[in-house]
């Protein structure tokens, strides 16, 4: 018990703290690099309560995804002056009321889910009865998730596509005088249409672009 | 007591895979050049050592006694941290290769999914090097190598679900026991394509080494690094190759397993079959690197989302629909 004990000590406090960095530090990429410690902290104690799929899961769409996005926007956008902005400019109070509202509702949301679970384990629905003992954690979601929850399951999809479709949507712009390549044509382009052998009578020359 | 027991003990394992996977790093890295130089009519490295055998260490001893220059406007922990990451990344998703039955470092449920983790973390040491440089042609070059590996992953995950649905279980052993009667590459030949030339793409190796094309980019994402640091580089990404013809004999070829059931072939240990067939992959690396020139950036976007990706879906479908129909599935 005592190794578990001290890699869960390790693991959440590296998880603690890359969360604490992610927002004091000043370089916003630094910020993102932080956010990715953390993920990665997080998708280790998940393996290490023995939900090794969801850890795994975390790792490939957070890390290997979202995060990759994240440090795409931000190096890109350089918001790394922007951010220094922020923190020197004097009417920094507009954003504090704002994110105390929305930290306090978190906060109580939290107070709310975990007191239930604490105090009222019937309020959350078990479903331990219902799942087949020694079979391992992906059987165990995916006979969960496509059976009693395949509606919902199906619904976020529908909404991941939308929320997709909309930003592309959103975005487009057709552009007038592009160049487009057509690949086809380009790989299916025979000898005699690219290269014409013309006669060239001397001390005249011959004129290429027609 | 216990405890510093099995730290040496699991430490010595440890050292069992990664050493030999370091030395035969070093002679992938000789092969492949001596693979380039014969189709080109050329000799290749062929001076230090038998056959010049030895000419990667000698290269890496020339790495080791080179200064490590470190550009005065860099990020220095990020651009200090970026070939760490890469060269770390390569060598821990071997933790979970299956040499034969009993021979792997950490049999986990979720094996295949650690893999397709592990090297979906790969694009960080590029980007970190990219942008840690802070330099145009490696910035470029990293942009381009994440958005190229992020999309190829995709096709990845999608032929590895199609292998999924025939084993029913993440683990790779139980994935290379499921081909016990016929290699998955017969059924899922179309699959083992796509998986083939997008692993090619995923490690960046020719014709998609858009992000190190060196008549546009310098060397990409590598162009600020010298010595040491280049070689850590330079042995992740080989360990990355080596990994992914490690899987593909894994998911496709039978993994330890042989090609028939004749004593002749029982004969032979279950290891040596494995190692077999990543040369095999392997080979057709690097004929592929010698003989097919370089894509064009537009061209490889399009071949990864709009043909890889949708015919791999309409794979997943037909593979799910058969197995349900002769009932067929996996539990």
């Amino acid at each position: 018990m005592l190794a578990h004990a001290i890699f869960f000590y390790f693991f959440s406090f590296v998880a603690i703290i890359s969360a604490i960095m992610v927002t004091v530090s000043k370089n916003t990429v630094h910020s993102v690099f932080f956010l990715i410690l953390d993920f990665i902290s997080i998708s280790c104690l998940f393996i290490m309560i023995g939900a090794e799929f969801l850890g795994m899961i975390m790792l490939i769409v957070y890390v290997g995804a979202v995060a990759v996005l994240f440090l795409f926007v931000v190096m890109m956008l350089n918001v790394a002056q922007q951010k220094n902005q922020w923190f020197k400019s004097t009417d920094t109070s507009t954003h504090i009321p704002i994110g105390l509202i929305v930290s306090l509702i978190i906060f109580f949301e939290l107070i709310i889910v975990i007191g239930g679970w604490k105090y009222k384990p019937d309020i959350i629905k078990n479903f331990s009865d219902s799942l087949i003992s020694n079979s391992t954690n992906t059987h165990t979601i995916g006979s969960v998730l496509y059976t009693e929850y395949i509606h919902l399951f199906q619904i976020s999809g529908m909404i991941l596509l939308v929320a997709m479709i909309g930003a592309i949507v959103l975005t487009f712009r057709k552009r007038e005088g592009v160049k487009r390549q057509n690949y086809f044509s380009q790989i299916s382009r025979e000898k005699n249409q690219g290269v014409e052998l013309v006669e060239v009578k001397s001390n005249e020359g011959v004129k290429i672009d027609v | 007591m216990e405890y510093i027991i099995l730290l040496f003990s699991e430490i010595y394992k440890i050292f069992y895979v990664l050493i030999p996977v370091l030395v035969s790093v070093a002679m992938i890295v000789w092969l492949d050049r001596r693979i380039w130089a014969f189709v080109q009519k050329r000799r290749g490295p062929n001076v230090v050592g038998p056959f010049g055998l030895f000419q990667t260490l000698a290269d890496a001893l020339k790495y080791i006694f080179k200064e490590i220059i470190i550009p005065a406007s860099s990020n220095k922990i990020i651009f200090i941290l970026a070939p760490i990451v890469t060269m770390t990344l390569a060598l821990i998703a071997w933790a979970v290769i299956p040499f034969s039955e009993d021979y792997v470092l950490a049999d986990i449920n979720v094996g295949i999914l650690y893999i397709f983790a592990i090297s979906s973390l790969g694009v960080y040491g590029i980007i970190m090097g990219g942008w840690a440089s802070n330099s145009k042609y490696p910035f470029l070059g990293s942009i381009r190598s994440a958005a190229q590996m992020v999309s190829y992953e995709v096709s990845i995950g999608v032929i590895i679900i199609n292998v999924l649905l025939c084993v029913g279980s993440l683990n790779l052993s139980d994935i290379v026991l499921a081909q016990e009667k016929i290699w998955f590459v017969i059924p899922l030949f179309p699959m083992f394509v796509i998986f083939f030339i997008s692993s090619l793409a995923e490690t960046n190796r020719p014709p998609f080494d858009l992000p190190e094309a060196e008549a546009e980019l310098v060397a990409g994402y590598q162009t600020e690094y010298s010595g040491m640091m280049y070689a850590m580089f330079w042995l992740g990404e080989y360990a990355n190759i080596l990994l992914m013809c490690a899987l593909g004999s894994i998911l496709f070829l039978g993994g330890w397993l042989a090609p028939m059931d004749i004593p002749l072939f029982d004969m032979i240990p279950p290891p040596v079959w494995l190692i077999l067939k990543i040369l095999f992959l392997f080979v057709l690396f690097a004929l592929i690197k010698a003989i097919v020139p370089r894509y064009r950036y537009d061209q490889l976007m399009r071949l990864g989302w709009k043909v890889f990706l949708p015919f791999s879906l309409i794979w997943v479908v037909l593979t799910s629909g058969y197995l349900l129909y002769f009932d067929l599935l996996p539990v």
